[in-house]
């Protein structure tokens, strides 16, 4: 199993993963990026240039939580979603993308920008998965104490490895 | 440049300014690891790292913390920042 991430000698990030490592990190990056669809705005050419676009709140629960309301005044909240969400979720794409575009089993190296867009891009799938299981503060006690035959265990060890990798990437970059 | 380009205003110092009426809240969750909030701290705000790691703290042992002041705009950009690392942030007026 990955170390996870370490230093590079020549700046940026280092680690090494397996296939299948890879193969499940492809696969749930591509999960985010499924569901971040692009940033959509109106048909109006200014609004276009300027990033205008929805102002609704997101109702499945995992977009309720990757764009959260920065208001807690609905109107206030709206407004600024109106002028931000567009922008955010093709930076939030961008980062998957990249992600996506890098893994690779092996030695990988990411240069500061890839290593950012990774960082960002790990905590969106924690994120992710951590609204889909209800996770909480005693996360490692559950996995401690679940039957390996429990149907969400697969699910919570994935979690607890992207936690480590995001562990290892903050502390290589730090 | 033409003389009249929008000059780029840098920030002051990022040391929480108590007279300026705008806040930037940070809440816990239960996803966000501390060594990772207190690194965005620390690249977002330019803070040295006792400085983040006792915001960390703050946000998550009391559910939130203060973690900057200033205008309303300036807020609304660190807001926007902190959503892009994916923490839970909101802006609000000092009501103190």
């Amino acid at each position: 199993m990955s170390t996870g991430f370490v230093t590079g000698v020549r700046g940026g990030v280092v680690a090494t993963f397996d296939a299948a490592e890879v193969s499940i990190l492809r696969s749930l990056v591509t999960q985010v990026l499924d569901l971040v669809e692009p940033g959509t705005t109106g048909e109006d050419p200014l609004e276009r240039a300027l990033g205008i676009g929805s102002a609704e709140a997101p109702s499945d629960p995992v977009l309720a939580r990757l764009f959260p309301s920065a208001y807690e005044d609905d109107e206030q909240a709206t407004e600024f979603r109106r002028y931000t969400e567009a922008t955010l979720r093709d930076a939030k794409r961008a980062d998957a993308q990249t992600m996506l575009d890098t893994a690779q089993p092996g030695r990988l190296e990411l240069n500061d920008d890839q290593a950012q867009a990774w960082l960002r891009s790990l905590n969106d799938i924690r994120l992710a998965l951590g609204v889909r299981l209800g996770v909480t503060e005693e996360i490692h006690e559950e996995i401690a104490n679940m039957s390996q035959e429990d149907p969400r265990y697969p699910a919570y060890v994935t979690y607890d490895w992207l936690t480590y990798l995001q562990d290892t990437l903050v502390r290589a970059l730090w | 440049m033409g003389s009249t380009a929008p000059v780029e205003v840098e920030r002051p110092a990022a040391d929480v300014r108590p007279d300026l009426p705008w806040l930037t809240i940070v809440w816990n969750d239960p996803v966000n690891l501390m060594s990772y909030v207190t690194y965005v701290f620390q690249t977002v705000f330019g803070y040295p790292r006792a400085k983040a790691e006792k915001l960390m703290m703050d946000v998550h042992h009391k559910g939130r913390a203060v973690v900057a002041s200033g205008t309303r705009e300036e807020m609304e950009r660190d807001v926007q920042i902190l959503h892009s690392y994916g923490l839970w942030a909101t802006v609000q007026r000092d009501s103190t």
